[in-house]
């Protein structure tokens, strides 16, 4: 089995590598400096998303309301600092939220067993209803004067390397440290793996699936903040649209197996790597918004096709209701 | 006058009910159809015109169409999956009967057959991922979800002007759109049509069947035989077919293409399917389910919206519904069995006065004694669980087992045992009739008739069902013990109709008038329940005078005698109560008296705990079953009694060695024959002064042997 898993990271590396080549060499445009860096810039804040679902696919679920945790905190931060709050009580209300959010779909899926998809699809729904009646006046948070310095966060360089891949590379180092270094990055695995043996070995698996919602739910609002640093707004219709398809499709794609227990950070890196090349080709071919959709479609349903052959699910720790 | 207020309340105060509707089926139905009153009796309220026919009509459109969807949606999720395609597969469909119609100008009758068929194909895309490929569900689907909204998004770019140029006036075209039949639309009445055969399909026919056994359990239903792979594919296909239904009914009655067609269709849909109480996973719901929670739904969106709500808190109030149903049916789902066995115990008040003595030096009627001491035992070890013995003229001897047969021990001695007849429950009390049939009463089947080679048939296993009872009481649960009058009448006892066999000690535990006394006709075959509401009637007699019967009431301690023909028939009066032990089988003796068996002796600690109902509530409800308090059936005795009700003699095995329990006895040429429910042994007991030549089935039919 271990070969097997080793063996499709190097699948998934072949395809990048002959994607990018073959785009090199027919794309007009797609090998210079200024569009790799633009690449690279677009899929960071894909890639920060990627990491956070990581995390619960590893524990064996999945976290559909990413998208809604991250427009809704960071739109929340614009907002009240346009209303005239100050930044770090924005931010720390925006935090607040964030974690109160990661704790209902903790709940949810450890204490009241609603199957995890099926949680954080309502509660997606729930959140971005929220910001749409509640928090903002407009569908785009726009940026104002209080929140100049903050930009920072994902625009410029550090050292020649623009902010936001930075970003990305704290956010890997993070939960890299996150995942192998310490016992709850252990458990999570052990949870992932087979529920029924990790609780009855004495993981506290309740708590642990909460963390791991708490977790991704921060990190979302990260990539939000992130997101909306390096384009000076916040579009918060960006829920309607199908980027958790390209997260779900990252973290697939990358080799992170659905059935959980599997893979790691460099899965996810590979995987942004992957997606953030088509993408980028897909733009450049001048590919209309829908045309890319159906294409993407077709790819994450090859991927997830791929996925049941290499790690089939387990019949015997599947649950029932486990759809 | 605390016990006067506690045995009223429980007299009539129905604590049993609880348990028993909570037990049913369709109580997971109620809620939702309750929920769906209170929302449209509060919707009615607020909103005028609500109730209008013109509002109603328009309210039956659309629940027609989401209907359609969620029929499918409903199928899918009983058989263990989950479709979030629908929404743009309903676009899709929209898309491909306004194109056929618009663009390409065919029939009506094409448009509606290529319109389902391009369902079916969309829906066989899930079905063969899901259903052969094994893929998982939600994740499929909501990837489909993405290709086919892409790939109608690129369609109505291209085709969007020339449909919204196309005025169609067809009228077969605008009938399937706007028209009505006596004023109710075409899409609610094919909708009924539809709903209709998909009920019976799902209770009645095989494929449904099947597709609630995988729902319930994959791998059980694959190694029954079932092709779970192929129905899961179908149901997906089947789920495809209906949103086309509902997508060309849409179609005719706006003909549009607008870019949000069907876009969160999948969340109305799944929200209706979740509130009507279909569980996520599978293996439950209904049509009925399906169709409440399409109402409901429906009722609360078109609610927001006349009461001008922002489309966000539309969203949000549905997902927030979504979230709470959920919840609720999975706590429900796993607690339910757990819940109705709290419950189901419902004890009540139940005095006796202080037992008779039966201290030795004493005196009294009841007085031990010794007597069965030497008892015989026949078959020791070679029969387990003969409840009741019966003996034939050639003296063969009779009796139940607990593996569903009727032995024989073979005479002279007994010591030749044969299987008479495998029944295949237990056998509990034995009467011969007029022709030498044997007719038993089986625990948990009814009543069997066994024709003197061996034979088996059933005579009945249904009696009337009573319009008041909760739970089904027509099947018999615990036929008991019988016999049969000159005309052929044979009255037998149910023990409860609230247990089975195998719980009767809680139904002792309840003390309720659970039991009844049933009557089957042998020369017309009609069963009638005679007598109801009895504490545990057990043995059963036909006195001696023909026209009434003696029954044993087990945990009323007494007996009663009841005419059934006569002046005095229908009246029911006591013979004894207050008995010391717990009477079980009553039979016929030589001189003319009766026989009656004490199955076990009363005990002060159960009598008081009979006048607490409410300590025994919450003993059941706190306390392990193998913990409880139960009634004492490991001594007991044997008494004749006389027809006024006067113990004549009494048959006592102080140590209880060689015959431990008695549930039955039987006169047979002078010796007396025990059986007893829990035993290994039949026991054998030289009367003294007895009849050398009773016969008991012989004698009452006038035959010689």
């Amino acid at each position: 089995m271990k070969h097997f898993r080793f063996s499709q990271q190097e699948i998934v590396f072949v395809v990048f590598a002959g994607l990018f080549l073959v785009f090199s060499i027919f794309l007009r445009g797609f090998l210079t400096t200024d569009n790799m860096l633009t690449l690279l810039q677009n899929v960071a804040v894909l890639g920060i998303l990627g990491l956070a679902m990581a995390i619960v696919v590893i524990g064996r679920g999945i976290d559909i309301s990413l998208i809604a945790a991250l427009a809704v905190p960071p739109g929340l931060v614009l907002q009240m600092v346009q209303n005239g709050h100050s930044l770090p009580a924005s931010l720390l209300t925006a935090v607040l939220l964030t974690i109160a959010f990661g704790l209902v779909n903790g709940w949810l899926i450890a204490y009241a067993e609603v199957p995890s998809l099926f949680a954080t699809l309502a509660t997606g729904l729930l959140l971005a209803g929220l910001g749409q009646t509640a928090l903002f006046q407009l569908d785009v948070v726009q940026w104002s004067p209080g929140m100049d310095g903050f930009e920072k966060l994902g625009q410029g360089t550090i050292l020649g390397i623009p902010t936001s891949i930075v970003m990305f590379a704290i956010a890997c180092v993070v939960v890299a440290f996150l995942l192998r270094q310490t016992r709850w990055g252990a458990y999570i695995y052990a949870i992932g793996d087979n529920p029924f043996a990790a609780r009855v070995t004495g993981i506290p698996s309740r708590p642990i699936i909460v963390l791991q919602y708490v977790i991704t739910a921060l990190i979302g609002c990260f990539a939000g903040l992130v997101l909306a640093a390096s384009v000076n707004s916040m579009p918060t219709r960006i829920f309607n649209s199908t980027l958790i398809y390209d997260v779900i499709l990252v973290v697939v794609l990358g080799g992170i197996g659905l059935s959980g227990g599997r893979g790691g950070v460099l899965n996810v890196v590979i995987g942004t790597l992957v997606i953030g090349t088509m993408l980028n080709g897909m733009t450049i071919m001048d590919i209309s918004y829908a045309g890319q959709n159906l294409i993407k479609g077709v790819v994450l349903l090859l991927a997830v096709i791929t996925d049941s052959f290499l790690n089939p699910r387990n019949e015997e720790t599947a649950q029932q209701g486990d759809i | 006058m605390r016990d006067t207020l506690t045995s009223l309340r429980y007299r009539y105060w129905p604590d049993h009910l609880l348990g028993e509707i909570l037990s049913k089926r369709w109580t997971e139905t109620a809620i939702p159809v309750i929920l769906l009153l209170i929302i449209g009796l509060a919707l009615s309220r607020s909103i005028d015109n609500f109730l209008s026919p013109a509002s109603l009509a328009d309210t039956a459109r659309q629940a027609g169409e989401i209907g359609f969807i969620a029929l499918g949606l409903a199928l899918v999720v009983i058989v263990g999956g989950i479709d979030l395609s629908v929404g743009s597969i309903f676009a899709l469909t929209d898309f491909c009967a306004l194109y056929c119609l618009d663009v390409l100008g065919w029939p009506v009758p094409a448009v509606v057959a290529v319109t389902l068929l391009c369902g079916a194909l969309l829906g066989a895309v899930n079905g063969v991922l899901i259903g052969y490929l094994r893929l998982r569900a939600f994740i499929t689907t909501l990837i489909t979800l993405i290709i086919y909204r892409s790939a109608y998004d690129l369609l109505i770019q291209r085709y969007s002007n020339a449909i919204a140029s196309a005025f169609p006036d067809i009228p077969s075209w605008d009938f399937i759109g706007a028209g009505s039949v006596f004023g109710v639309p075409t899409v609610a009445l094919v909708y009924i049509v539809i709903a209709i055969f998909g009920h019976i399909f799902l209770t009645r026919l095989r494929p449904g069947w099947h597709i609630t056994a995988i729902g319930g359990s994959r791998r059980s239903a694959y190694n029954s035989g079932i092709p779970v792979r192929r129905t899961i594919a179908l149901c997906y296909v089947a789920s495809g077919v209906l949103t086309s239904i509902g997508a060309l009914f849409f179609a005719s009655r706006l003909g549009t293409v607008g870019g949000d067609i069907g876009v969160g269709l999948e969340v109305i849909v799944l929200t209706a399917t979740v509130l009507g109480g279909i569980t996520l996973g599978g293996g439950k719901g209904s049509v009925a389910k399906s169709a409440v929670g399409v109402l409901i739904v429906l009722l609360i969106t078109n609610g927001l919206t006349t009461m001008n709500a922002r489309g966000g808190v539309n969203r949000m109030a549905l997902a927030g519904i979504l979230l709470v149903a959920a919840m609720v049916d999975i706590r429900w789902q796993k607690n339910r069995t757990r819940i109705i066995s709290k419950v189901y115990v419902a004890p009540t008040y139940h005095s006796l006065p202080p037992p008779p003595s039966t201290e030795i030096g004493q005196g009294g009627p009841f007085e031990q004694n010794d007597k069965l001491r030497n008892v015989e035992s026949i078959g020791l070890g070679r029969i387990e669980a003969p409840e009741d013995v019966i003996l034939d003229r050639h003296d063969n001897l009779y009796a139940g087992s607990r593996h569903g047969d009727i032995i024989r021990f073979l005479a002279p001695d007994y010591q030749k045992m044969e299987v008479f007849a495998h029944i295949g429950g237990q056998p509990l009390g034995m009467a011969f009739d007029r022709a030498d049939n044997l007719y038993v009463c089986i625990g948990g089947m009814g009543l069997y008739r066994i024709t003197p080679d061996g034979t088996v048939e059933k005579a009945t296993d249904e009696t009337n069902r009573s319009m008041r009872s909760v739970n089904d009481d027509s099947r018999l649960r615990l036929a008991d013990d019988l016999d049969i009058t000159d005309d052929g009448l044979i009255f037998f006892s149910e023990a409860t109709v609230r247990y089975e066999m195998d719980e009767w000690p809680v139904d002792g535990l309840e003390a309720r008038g659970n039991g009844r006394i049933i009557s089957y006709d042998t020369k017309t075959g009609a069963t009638r329940t005679e007598l109801r509401g009895l504490k545990f009637p057990n043995g059963i007699c036909v006195a001696s005078d023909g026209q009434s019967i003696l029954f044993a009431e087990t945990f009323g301690c007494s007996i009663k005698r009841y005419w059934f023909a006569g002046p005095k028939k229908g009246a029911v009066e006591v013979v004894m109560d207050n008995l010391p032990g717990y009477p079980d089988n009553i039979n016929l003796a030589s001189d003319g008296n009766y026989w009656l068996a004490l199955v076990g002796m009363r005990s002060p600690s159960l009598d008081l705990a009979w006048k607490m109902p409410g300590f025994r509530r919450r003993m059941a409800k706190r306390v392990p079953v193998d913990e409880w308090l139960f009634p004492n059936i490991n001594t007991g005795c044997v008494v004749k009694f006389n027809e006024q009700g006067k113990i004549v003699e009494s048959f006592w095995d102080l140590r209880g060695e060689n015959h431990p329990m008695i549930t039955s006895m039987r006169e047979h040429r002078g010796y007396l024959y025990l059986g007893g429910i829990l035993n290994n042994r039949i026991g054998r007991y030289k009367l003294d002064n007895a009849d050398p030549n009773f016969v008991q089935y012989d004698n009452r039919w006038g035959k010689q042997s």
